[in-house]
């Protein structure tokens, strides 16, 4: 199988065998962009359920303790602060991904047969991780997922930011109150993301290392 | 926490000379200490992510996004208007305070004050205001708790107003004083918009109580607590006076 895999990949398994001086899992561009990243969103979901509270679309609120702000002028000041952070530090992850290929070589290609394959095997507890580098082809559907779901919550925010100035992004959502709930539901995508995202880390801590010290 | 009681309403207040009523630097300066004040006291759990001194460095970017919103502003571009059959009805009341509090303003004493870089500075009387040229929109109303409804406001164009007072319109800022103690400031582009409007009639009524009688400043470029009921006065000025919200924390421009 892996005698496979390196016939496949042919420049990064010839690094991986000198030693020392192989690529890293994650280049440290990507590392630094992940973790400025995950700080964004933590702040962003934490001051966005505060904001909610203020006017709940759905029957339930947020329980305060897990809100940041303390009420809803300080959960607007933090949003409207992340959100540079978030949309700087994501332009950044997004040009390099795309100009170094690093995109197109890790997420692609999907192909629904082995996503159901993989699905399947992830069920049963069989999917390996012997390669950190090389994506399953769940992996890859729930990385593009996510960063389009990414893609989505910034456009739906800058439709709520300025549904007047950007009425044409609005409309794209359904007006003002169309994009508050394609925002919403956004949230709801990546919080559930997040979730899985933290517990597979935690089910392989060899891959949270490698967001850490690349390898 | 969000809707404070109003502070003295009572109708000894509503007809005050204009010294009274526009911003002093000084009780700015002091409201704004308070503010930071109350918000210290109103913090519950006190950590440092919610603390005075976060929101101090927060306000920093909130300054921020103040200026990226005015350049972000095409004064040309106007709000999406609706037909009729979109209304929203009953039309929600918000505000600082209950509904029954609103204040009262007896129209026979009401003058609307004027002062600050303009030409004349002769307050108006209702009916003077009445018989400028009015307008109808039917515009959305977005409020900064993130629910929207559509409405019908009636008035007069701020721009036509701030002409014949002979304001300076190359002034940064329009501030507006109201009869319970509300205040609210705006950039003077925003002033000069097509659909800022110096509202009279709420659906074809006149303005209720509860949406601000005698007159409310309607901005659909604006978020909702931008948009000052009962106003009292009115002052074109330099300086930067903030708002009621505005001291406590929510974004000054608020542009939509």
């Amino acid at each position: 199988m892996t005698e496979t895999r390196h016939l496949e990949r042919p420049a990064e398994a010839s690094t991986a065998a000198t030693g020392p001086a192989d690529l890293p899992v994650h280049p440290l561009y990507v590392r630094i962009t992940h973790w400025i990243n995950a700080l964004a969103v933590l702040i962003m979901i934490g001051s966005g359920w505060q904001i909610y509270n203020a006017s709940p679309l759905f029957p339930f609120t947020f329980p305060n303790s897990i809100t940041l702000g303390g009420w809803l002028a300080g959960g607007l000041l933090w949003h409207f602060a992340a959100m540079w952070l978030l949309v700087v530090n994501g332009l950044v992850y997004l040009t390099l991904g795309l100009v170094t290929g690093r995109f197109r070589e890790r997420l692609l290609p999907i192909r629904p047969g082995e996503v159901a394959r993989d699905l399947g095997a992830a069920l049963m507890g069989r999917l390996r991780h012997d390669d950190l580098a090389r994506y399953n082809a769940v992996q890859k559907l729930l990385y593009v997922g996510i960063l389009l779901t990414g893609v989505v919550i910034v456009a739906s925010g800058l439709a709520l930011w300025k549904p007047v100035q950007l009425r044409e992004l609005a409309v794209l959502f359904g007006g003002y109150e169309g994009a508050r709930l394609v925002h919403f539901f956004a949230m709801v995508a990546i919080v559930l993301f997040l979730v899985l995202h933290v517990v597979m880390a935690l089910l392989v801590p060899r891959s949270l290392r490698a967001m850490i010290r690349g390898r | 926490m969000r809707r404070l009681p109003p502070r003295d309403v009572d109708a000894g207040l509503l007809i005050k000379d204009a010294a009274r009523l526009l911003p002093n630097p000084s009780r700015r300066l002091f409201l704004r200490h308070t503010a930071s004040l109350g918000a210290l006291a109103l913090l519950t759990g006190c950590d440092i992510v919610d603390g005075p001194s976060s929101e101090k460095a927060l306000r920093v970017v909130s300054e921020f996004n103040d200026w990226v919103q005015a350049r972000l502003f095409n004064p040309n571009r106007l709000a999406e208007t609706y037909p009729e059959s979109a209304i929203t009805r009953p039309f929600p009341f918000n505000a600082y305070y209950p509904e029954d509090a609103a204040p009262d303003v007896d129209e026979d004493r009401f003058k609307l004050v004027v002062d600050g870089l303009v030409e004349r500075k002769e307050p108006w009387t209702l009916e003077q205001l009445y018989a400028l040229p009015q307008e109808t929109q039917i515009t959305r109303l977005i409020c900064v708790e993130g629910w929207s409804a559509i409405g019908k406001w009636t008035g007069t164009r701020l721009s036509e107003f701030l002409r014949r007072i002979g304001a300076d319109t190359t002034a940064k800022y329009v501030h507006f004083a109201c009869a319970e103690g509300y205040s609210v400031s705006i950039d003077m582009p925003t002033a000069l918009h097509a659909q800022t409007q110096m509202t009279f009639k709420f659906d074809d009524q006149i303005l209720p109580t509860k949406f601000g009688f005698p007159m409310r400043i309607r901005m659909p470029t604006k978020l909702g607590f931008k948009n000052p009921k009962h106003v009292i006065g009115l002052a074109v000025l330099n300086n930067y006076t903030g708002g009621y919200w505005e001291d406590r924390g929510y974004n000054w421009f608020s542009g939509l």
